[in-house]
């Protein structure tokens, strides 16, 4: 490995990069645009639902039952409605998502202990259903129990308390902005280096550099570094963005925050070049990036819980680097732990990073059969 | 000077698949000279220069260049050689500028003599005064100067150029070969593959590859020498229906236009009475010709190389 060489072909890189004006513009809106969208536009914790109510008792207890169902901001009337049929049709019509219904019984069927009131729900989005669902938790009677009155119906008390650490609010953002960190840098670094070899095998530039004394080693590693410190750019992006505009905390070390943003960098770049020793074109190139990326959005736990997924699932999310950067960069930004807590996932990107780099060495051939 | 071949090759094969696109070609290139490969496309030509230069592992046959063996030593020899690929292969969007320092970091020309290497190199090959610009915008004469410079950046004692000039003007390509020459004056052995005639009348020497084969081998003017005799025009009022008589006759190896006049070549071993007999015989065509001997070129030299049977070889 000679040092001189590396810093040309890093060099190289650099210059090259700068005069692509396009690529260069879509390493910093990427993340902003992902930010957004992602921030903004997903909210597992709904809240304004459209909704109708259908108050067919008019007592002052189902005036009231109404308003403690507003209160909790779930819901937001914005049609009227006087029967049932009103709101399924209104529900048909996708007017709303919700309907409450109150029937005309409310207080006898309160007393006898059948169901009082009636919440309908557009099922056909689960999320949306999820969140209704909470509506039908708010207490139909909101006088408190009487202690000396043992015929009085007792409603339910909770026998298990559930208590929500580090995101009480249940807020999506600080759930979403630090894996987005994972799910962006996965996007742009392995497309990034997964090209960079094939582009210059395509344009021919490669039969000129295998004719010299230039390195496997040096090649690849010069090629990777400078995207390393565009990873590393992105991640100080999102997080100062995830923190303004989202008031996303980063409870534990900066230092480990941006460690374990340079695992999955390296990772990610390990494994743009084992795809570029393999792809013949950069259209291939893009597809095998793509091949990778899905999976990683839909398994690592970014989207959907981890636990909830099928054993099978979990093992190839095992195999993915952004499954363990999620688990160290959340427990590092929200639990406020250290990387050495989480060793195990942080171990499993390093033989990621060493397995990735050696396969891409050792395939890429100073050769052109 | 070394005696020795700068290139020693026996046996060289390259498969493809089915394709054999090198058959068993063997060639001893001396030092300090210009020497050729003449073929049509699909010859074999640029396959023989990369198995040369290590970039392709042949399938069988020995090579040896400068006293290396390759493809084992490849990675020795790759400090000795320089290398002008078929296609530009430099970076369009690096300035003259920055290519040419890329390569001389790459080739570890010594710091202290790198700024005054590139200077020289871009006085010389005139390209100093594009410096900054980007190298995807010249025009094909300038592209090439450049992938020459920095072919020999490293002072090469061997340069391979595969197809130099084929995309680029007359002019362009008389002044590339001024560059050649000088790099052969200071010692250096050039390989330069072509299809353009007048580029391999240039060479010192010569070899005619067709269809993988090693068809001919020799200076210039030994090759047309051989021929003497052989070439004539043919002036006649319908050049095209004459050619049309000859074509297909057995002791005619070729017959092509060349503005009003016909280009002959004759088998070998034809007498005297050869322009007589031909002429006898267009005038039972119903045309009037006069045959002239013309001296030989390499055009026929090709046409007698690669014709079938043409070749004193087994069939």
């Amino acid at each position: 490995m000679n040092g001189r060489r590396l810093w040309a072909i890093m060099q190289k890189e650099i210059r090259q990069l700068r005069r692509d004006r396009i690529t260069l513009a879509m390493i910093m809106l990427m993340p902003i645009l992902q930010l957004v969208l992602f921030g903004y536009a997903i909210n597992l914790n709904l809240r304004g639902l459209d909704a109708a109510i259908a108050d067919q008792a008019q007592t002052s207890a189902s005036r009231a039952l109404v308003m403690d169902m507003l209160a909790t901001g779930v819901i937001r009337p914005v049609a009227t409605a006087r029967t049932p049929e009103e709101v399924v049709d209104l529900i048909r019509r996708g007017r709303i998502n919700v309907g409450v219904v109150i029937p005309p019984g409310f207080e006898a069927r309160k007393l006898d202990g059948r169901p009082a009131a009636q919440v309908l729900v557009d099922g056909s989005d689960a999320t949306v259903a999820g969140a209704a669902a909470q509506l039908a938790q708010t207490p139909v009677d909101s006088r408190l129990p009487d202690a000396h009155a043992p015929y009085a119906s007792t409603p339910p008390v909770p026998r298990i308390v559930v208590t929500s650490f580090y995101n009480p609010e249940r807020r999506s953002a600080i759930n979403i902005v630090p894996g987005l960190i994972g799910v962006i840098l996965t996007m742009t670094m392995v497309l990034f280096t997964a090209i960079a070899i094939v582009r210059e095998r395509e344009r021919g530039n490669m039969e000129l550099l295998i004719a010299t004394p230039l390195t496997s080693t040096e090649l690849m590693l010069g090629k990777v570094l400078p995207y390393v410190l565009i990873g590393l750019v992105q991640t100080t992006v999102i997080l100062a963005l995830g923190r303004w505009l989202f008031d996303v905390p980063i409870r534990g070390g900066l230092l480990d925050v941006y460690l374990a943003a340079l695992l999955l960098i390296a990772s990610n770049l390990t494994l743009g070049l084992l795809i570029s020793s393999r792809a013949q074109s950069q259209f291939q190139a893009m597809q095998m990036t793509f091949f990778i990326f899905l999976p990683s959005i839909l398994l690592s736990g970014f989207m959907f819980p981890f636990s909830g997924m099928p054993r099978l699932a979990q093992w190839i999310a095992e195999l993915l680097p952004l499954t363990h950067f999620l688990r160290l960069i959340r427990g590092v930004m929200l639990r406020n732990a250290g990387l050495l807590d989480l060793w195990g996932d942080a171990l499993a990107l390093v033989v990621f990073i060493a397995v990735m780099m050696a396969g891409a060495i050792l395939r890429f051939r100073k050769r052109l059969d | 000077m070394n005696d020795a071949p700068a290139i020693h090759v026996r046996g060289l094969s390259k498969r493809f698949g089915q394709l054999l696109a090198v058959d068993h070609v063997g060639l001893d290139v001396p030092r300090g000279r210009v020497y050729g490969f003449l073929g049509p496309n699909g010859s074999g030509k640029s396959t023989t220069i990369r198995m040369l230069c290590g970039l392709l592992t042949p399938t069988e046959g020995e090579i040896e260049v400068l006293g290396l063996r390759v493809p084992q030593e490849a990675e020795a020899l790759r400090r000795r050689i320089g290398y002008m690929t078929q296609s530009f292969s430099l970076f369009a969007d690096l300035t003259v500028g920055e290519n040419l320092e890329f390569i001389a970091e790459i080739l570890g020309v010594p710091r202290e003599r790198k700024r005054a290497r590139i200077a020289e190199l871009m006085d010389r090959y005139r390209l100093a005064d594009r410096r900054q610009q980007l190298a995807g915008t010249m025009s094909g004469g300038q592209k090439q100067r450049l992938a020459l410079a920095c072919a020999v950046m490293h002072e090469p004692e061997l340069l391979f150029l595969d197809e130099p000039t084929s995309a680029v003007d007359p002019e362009s390509r008389r002044e590339f070969w001024e560059a050649l020459f000088e790099l052969t004056d200071a010692g250096t052995t050039l390989l330069v593959s072509t299809h353009l005639m007048d580029e391999a009348e240039r060479c010192h020497r010569l070899a005619i590859l067709d269809r993988g084969q090693l068809v001919a081998d020799g200076t210039p003017g030994a090759l047309t020498g051989a021929l003497e005799g052989r070439a004539f025009l043919v002036e006649s009022d319908d050049p095209r229906r004459a050619q049309h008589a000859l074509s297909g006759a057995p002791d005619v190896l070729g017959v092509a236009q060349v503005g009003h006049a016909l280009r002959l070549l004759a088998d070998a071993g034809q007498g005297d009475g050869f322009a007589a007999a031909v002429e006898q015989r267009l005038r039972e065509a119903g045309q009037v010709a006069r045959l002239r001997p013309t001296p030989p070129n390499l055009e026929d030299v090709f046409v007698a190389a690669t014709h079938p049977g043409g070749q004193e070889r087994a069939a």
